[in-house]
């Protein structure tokens, strides 16, 4: 009832391969400054877990000593670049089959750097039979961890960590997966581990679980069964001839004993009534695909049913379902939801996990690792090192399979900053941050799925562009360019890979592969001289504010605010003006924009709110460096500090494109400090804070930002959100609704988009949305 | 024709819809071949007038005036793999009764009544036979036939070729099979069948065979020490506080009864994992082909060579957990295994299908009643006839698993309270 993996000993994992090459480049990364193992060795499956440090190279700006040696300077720029090396924490997960557990053994061994580790966690029921060929591999002390401790700590882990992480199959629907939302309280939920055997937790908070009950009737019954019925030796033979086999041969039905539904009892005549009830007879022989898809149904249903049976004594709604009976396997997704939707009549649903097969061992190592305290920190999927959902499934992925064997990657970054809910969010539940998810829409899928596979050219020489000092860049570019590549081919074959599939997954899977070849911030000189030229011009700008009537200006300083979000190296549009027409000034943007009335135009009653009290404070996420951050925001946060409205100016932690990051924005403010007396003295009196989100990405997703900025946003109340561009306004929080006066402005740089929303390039967005009593 | 179908449709009308008249009809097997059906006046009232009988016997005017239904009195109860019947015997017939009773009504009862088997697979279970019941005023026996549903058509054959039509009683059937042979029993053998709810004559059954008991003894029965052979004990249960009361019906599917009150009750769930998957299961696993024999070869095996259990996967107890080390982990679990595969014999698995089933219906009745908050759970139905180590296993497992919260109950006539249902609302007995 409680064994989580399957013991190996009918399964072909067995014997041990040495001569197989690993492909180390791709696998086992970073393992020189690996630091703790776990390893989860299940029936055919072994998961190992590592933590370890990665160097990065990151852009750091920083003013430049005005001590001498000014005149060597180039005057265009507000302050220097340099690229330093940083270290971040990194998760390491890398599951392969049994066969490699030796070969995968030794190259640890000769690889690993780091002599201070002494113990490696293990866990599954294999973890046993390997201790000896681990603890003389590796010459650490194998420690064993408690199967189900360890299921349910990954379980929790993955579920606070990891957007979408748990979705819905559906059978009908394109694509089958329905991702969830996190949700922020992920407990109370049921886990139902169905394993040989089926385990039933109620998982309560973090550290609080039960055991509530469990069922016999499991994976291994399946396979055992299955093995004796149909001489089919492997689990996964088996599942291949029940989704090739009918039930009906074999099962009694309803309409086998009615002749037709029951109506009295409600009960169709397709229902099973007695399973293998057929095959009571000597008379008649079974096929092995129908005898292997009743008996895949008989224990579907049962484990349906009594997982519904306790979800409703113990009043639970969310039921999690894993192990290896599960395990990605649609068939069994498939015909377990289809047992929960029908015994819970809709109202229990059943959910998978994407990491699910990594719980045992990042519970594990999460075990190892308490004295880190790894639960203190936010981490993120990183999509460049992660291998996606069904990497390793043959059907799905032929090409895949070949050339990385069944080896299966996760990897998680440690964040620097822990991430929470935007205080300000009205229900952060059912909060969605993405406008359209891609994987729903396979024509807006394609459109944006081409658009990113052609802007990578560009994208390729704008990083060896960043790095002109450099060798390899080149080189590094071109690897990138594969990655990245790689990675759309899959979405296009599996959009479901990494979640729901938006324009923010697949921009932040570009950031990922950048940063993973070294490309941290390819936009830095370009914001770097951007930011150097819009300076220069801020104070006529602000002049020419100040000498316009109030009305008058409300409107030019919404006008600066749009037209600098024409500045945007993201748009395909615009950085082909942008590189074309470097002179393309900030007046003539302001001429691109739409006349009024825009696309979506609430201007009059922003207008209306202006001439009443000021607000409170404004919390104001900037987007691009330049012209939009210099010349569009300040002047717009310099109004309202004016006005008595206290000011927040969110930038990301670290670079996306050519938005504005938080210490770029600290440079960008001191110079204009020096320039304009009004935000001289908000910066002095704390009247303008400026925060970091904790993100690094164009998009804005308001249910992870930084815990300091959603502090702020309390203590000084908040009740204005500005959100501007694109990426933050419309590909995410289009449809969010806050708890307070929020404005969404941004300018359509997109033809194919500006036809969806029903204009034109460089239609307006101007929503200004007050929250219903 | 139409007029018979449209007279059925009103189905409480017991007594105005016989027919009487009856002549011929011989002693044979029920499923052997007669030629009866070619005997004289056979379909004398086919399309005759229903309220106009020509030749009415006096026992047959006695029981219309006492709005009693005519003889013979049958209950049917028609699953996916066992029909039941039963029959009630009157042993108080008068000389002049016996006299005047038509020959077909008289060949029926003797035959059923000095047989124990009808053909090679229709049984009487002698054993539950119930004596000295009174009925609608009327004293005899309650004889309980059984023959497999897959000889349906050879008893309707028989009805046909033993003209039953001709005796003018209603035929109270329930079990899908009721809805499933209805067109072939009115089209080969001009028998109408009166349909009745599966469940509302299971609750009848159960709760007027509990309350006539048998034959003097308890009806119904629990075990004591389920686990311990040596003090394993079958003790008599008085159903005195009947509700609520979950109903386990263990047929070849399961159906799980939450009883509230006579009259209130519903069905909570079911299952596919039944009677007939155990046959089903043991038949390919081992070759058997009867019932009898999948419980003889389940006797003499040993499920634990084909079950993980939760000592195999942790040396012993699972303390974390609370698991015994003798529970099942996973059911046929070892034989992922190809050597163990190898080394397990027929009765081996055959007991592991018998402990696996059993332990699933066990389990699921055990949240069922918590869900319900019912403590007394009474498992009947066919998969239980001869079946004393579901039943110890079933008493067991509730008891281990609730902490003694739950008890689980049986009753002698395991497998008929549908069928007795049926009869029961031929005579109109609440």
């Amino acid at each position: 009832m409680a064994e989580c993996g399957a013991s190996g000993s009918g399964s072909s994992g067995d014997s041990l391969d040495k001569s197989i090459t690993l492909p180390p480049d791709e696998i086992f990364r970073n393992l020189e400054n690996a630091k703790r193992f776990a390893i989860d060795i299940g029936g055919s499956l072994t998961k190992l877990a590592y933590y370890s440090t990665v160097q990065h190279k990151v852009a750091k700006v920083r003013s430049f000593d005005h001590s001498g040696k000014d005149t060597e300077q180039d005057q265009e720029s507000p302050y220097e670049i340099s690229v330093q090396e940083e270290i971040t924490a990194r998760l390491h997960f890398i599951k392969f089959e049994n066969t490699y557990i030796e070969a995968c053994l030794d190259f640890i061994k000769d690889h690993l750097v780091n002599t201070e580790t002494k113990v490696i966690q293990a866990t599954g029921g294999g973890a046993y039979k390997f201790k000896d060929l681990i603890e003389e591999k590796l010459q650490l002390k194998v420690d064993k961890e408690d199967v189900m401790t360890c299921l349910i700590k990954g379980c929790n882990f993955v579920l606070k960590n990891i957007p979408h992480e748990a979705f819905m199959y559906q059978k009908d629907a394109d694509p089958e997966f329905r991702f969830q939302t996190n949700h922020p309280n992920i407990f109370p939920y049921l886990l139902v581990n169905i394993g040989s055997g089926v385990s039933i937790v109620k998982v309560e908070t973090e550290d609080k679980f039960e055991w509530i009950g469990g069922s016999s009737i499991g994976g291994g019954t399946f396979w055992g069964l299955g093995a004796l019925l149909t001489k089919t030796k492997k689990f996964d033979e088996l599942l291949q001839l029940a989704s090739k086999g009918q039930h009906t041969n074999v099962d009694m039905l309803v309409q086998d004993i009615y002749g037709g539904a029951c109506q009295t009892l409600g009960l169709s005549g397709t229902l099973i009534a007695s399973s293998f009830g057929k095959s009571a007879t000597a008379e008649q022989e079974f096929s092995k695909e129908d005898m292997a898809k009743s008996l895949l149904h008989m224990i579907s249903n049962d484990i349906g049913q009594l997982a519904c049976l306790y979800a409703k004594l113990h009043h639970l709604d969310r039921v999690y379902f894993g192990g290896f009976f599960i395990r990605g396997h649609p068939v069994t997704m498939r015909t377990i939801t289809y047992s929960i939707n029908f015994f819970s009549k809709g109202e229990v649903q059943a959910l998978f996990l994407r990491h699910e097969g990594y719980l045992g061992a990042i519970g594990a190592f999460l075990r190892g690792a308490e004295q880190d305290n790894p639960n203190q920190y936010s981490w993120g999927e990183n999509y460049a090192g992660s291998s996606g959902l069904m990497s390793s499934s043959p059907e799905l992925c032929p090409a895949q399979r070949a050339r990385s064997g069944t080896f299966d990657l996760l990897e998680m970054d440690r964040l620097a900053r822990p991430l929470v809910d935007l205080p300000l969010l009205l229900d952060p539940s059912s909060y969605v941050p993405d406008t359209v998810d891609l994987t729903q829409d396979p024509q807006a899928r394609k459109y944006w799925l081409d658009c990113f596979e052609e802007a990578l050219d560009g994208v390729v020489k704008r990083a060896v562009a960043s790095q002109p000092d450099s060798i390899d860049a080149a080189e590094r570019a071109e690897k990138f360019r594969q990655k990245y590549w790689n990675k759309l081919q899959t979405l296009r074959h599996q959009p479901f890979a990494y979640g729901t599939l938006t324009v923010r997954s697949l921009l932040d899977t570009r950031e990922h592969c950048l940063n993973e070849f070294s490309f941290p911030d390819p936009y830095s000189k370009v914001k770097q001289k951007e930011n150097g030229a819009a300076l220069k011009c801020f104070l006529r700008v602000v002049q020419a504010l100040d000498a316009l009537g109030w009305e008058e200006r409300q409107l030019v300083l919404v006008e600066g605010l749009l037209a600098g979000n024409v500045f945007d190296w993201g748009a395909k549009a615009i950085s082909n003006v942008l590189e074309s027409d470097p002179q393309f000034g900030f007046e003539e943007a302001k001429r691109k924009l739409q006349a009024r009335p825009w696309l979506v135009d609430s201007y009059d009653e922003w207008l209306q709110r202006l001439k009443g009290p000021p607000h409170k404070c404004a919390l104001i996420f900037a987007d691009n460096s330049g012209v939009d951050i210099i010349l569009g925001v300040f002047p717009f946060v310099r109004e309202l500090l004016c006005r008595g409205t206290e000011v927040i100016l969110a930038c990301n932690s670290g670079p996306a494109l050519n938005d504005v990051t938080y210490s770029e924005s600290l440079l960008v403010a001191e110079r204009i400090a020096a320039m304009d007396p009004t935000i001289h003295s908000a910066l002095g009196e704390e009247r303008l804070l400026l925060v970091q989100t904790g993100s690094s990405s164009p998009c804005l997703d308001l249910s992870r930002l930084d815990k300091g900025l959603a502090a702020l946003v309390r203590e000084h109340g908040a009740d204005l959100v500005v959100i501007e561009g694109m990426g933050r306004a419309i590909h995410t929080n289009y449809h969010a609704t806050l708890r307070c006066e929020s404005l969404k402005l941004a300018v359509i740089k997109n033809s194919w988009l500006a036809d969806r929303l029903g204009g034109q390039l460089f239609s307006v967005i101007f929503k200004y949305e007050v929250p219903a009593l | 024709m139409n007029t018979l179908a449209q007279r059925k449709r009103r189905p409480t009308e017991g007594v105005p819809l016989l027919r009487l008249g009856y002549r011929g009809g011989d002693d044979e097997d029920v499923s052997g071949p007669s030629e009866g059906a070619s005997a004289e006046g056979v379909r004398r009232d086919r399309h005759g007038s229903y309220s106009g009988p020509t030749s009415v016997s006096r026992q047959r005017v006695e029981s219309v005036k006492k709005n009693r239904p005519l003889f013979p009195w049958f209950g049917l109860d028609i699953g996916g793999t066992l029909v039941k019947l039963v029959y009630f015997e009157p042993k108080d017939i008068t000389a002049e009764e016996e006299e005047e009773e038509v020959e077909s009504l008289k060949s029926i009862r003797k035959y059923l009544t000095s047989h124990v088997a009808y053909g090679s697979t229709g049984i009487r279970d002698v054993h539950l036979e119930l004596k000295d019941l009174t009925l609608c005023g009327r004293k005899g026996n309650l004889h309980f036939i059984r023959f497999p549903t897959h000889d349906m058509p050879a008893f309707i054959q028989m009805g046909r070729d033993k003209n039953f039509s001709s005796l003018h009683t209603v035929f109270c059937a329930t079990g899908g099979g009721a809805y499933k042979f209805e067109q072939d029993f009115l089209t080969i053998g001009d028998l109408q069948l009166h349909k009745l709810d599966e469940l509302d004559c299971l609750i009848k059954g159960i709760l007027y065979i509990d309350s006539v008991g048998f034959n003097g003894r308890s009806q119904c029965y629990y075990f004591e020490n389920p686990a311990d052979s040596e003090k394993c004990q079958k003790l008599p249960f008085d159903l005195k506080n009947p509700y609520p009361l979950l109903l386990v019906n263990i047929g070849s599917g399961v159906s799980i009864l939450a009883v509230y009150s006579k009259d209130n009750y519903k069905r909570v769930t079911g299952t596919s994992l039944g009677g007939g998957t155990f046959f089903g299961l043991c038949c390919l696993l081992t070759g058997c082909t009867t019932f009898e024999e999948a419980l003889e070869m389940a006797s003499r095996g040993d499920s634990t060579k084909v079950d993980k259990l939760v000592r195999d996967i942790y040396g012993g107890d699972y303390e974390r957990f609370g698991l015994p080390g003798w529970a099942v982990a996973s059911s046929f679990g070892n034989m992922m295994s190809k050597e163990k595969r190898e080394a397990v014999s027929k009765e081996d698995l055959a007991r592991a299908t018998l402990i696996t089933i059993t332990n699933n219906i066990g389990s699921i009745a055990r949240m069922c009643a918590l869900n319900e908050n019912i403590n007394q759970v009474v498992f009947v139905g066919n998969f239980l006839r001869i079946n004393t180590i579901a039943m110890r296993l079933l008493a067991y497992a509730l008891d281990y698993w609730s902490k003694g919260q739950l008890k689980a109950l049986f009753s002698e006539h395991e497998g008929y309270f549908g069928a007795v249902g049926a009869l029961l609302e031929l005579l109109k007995i609440p």
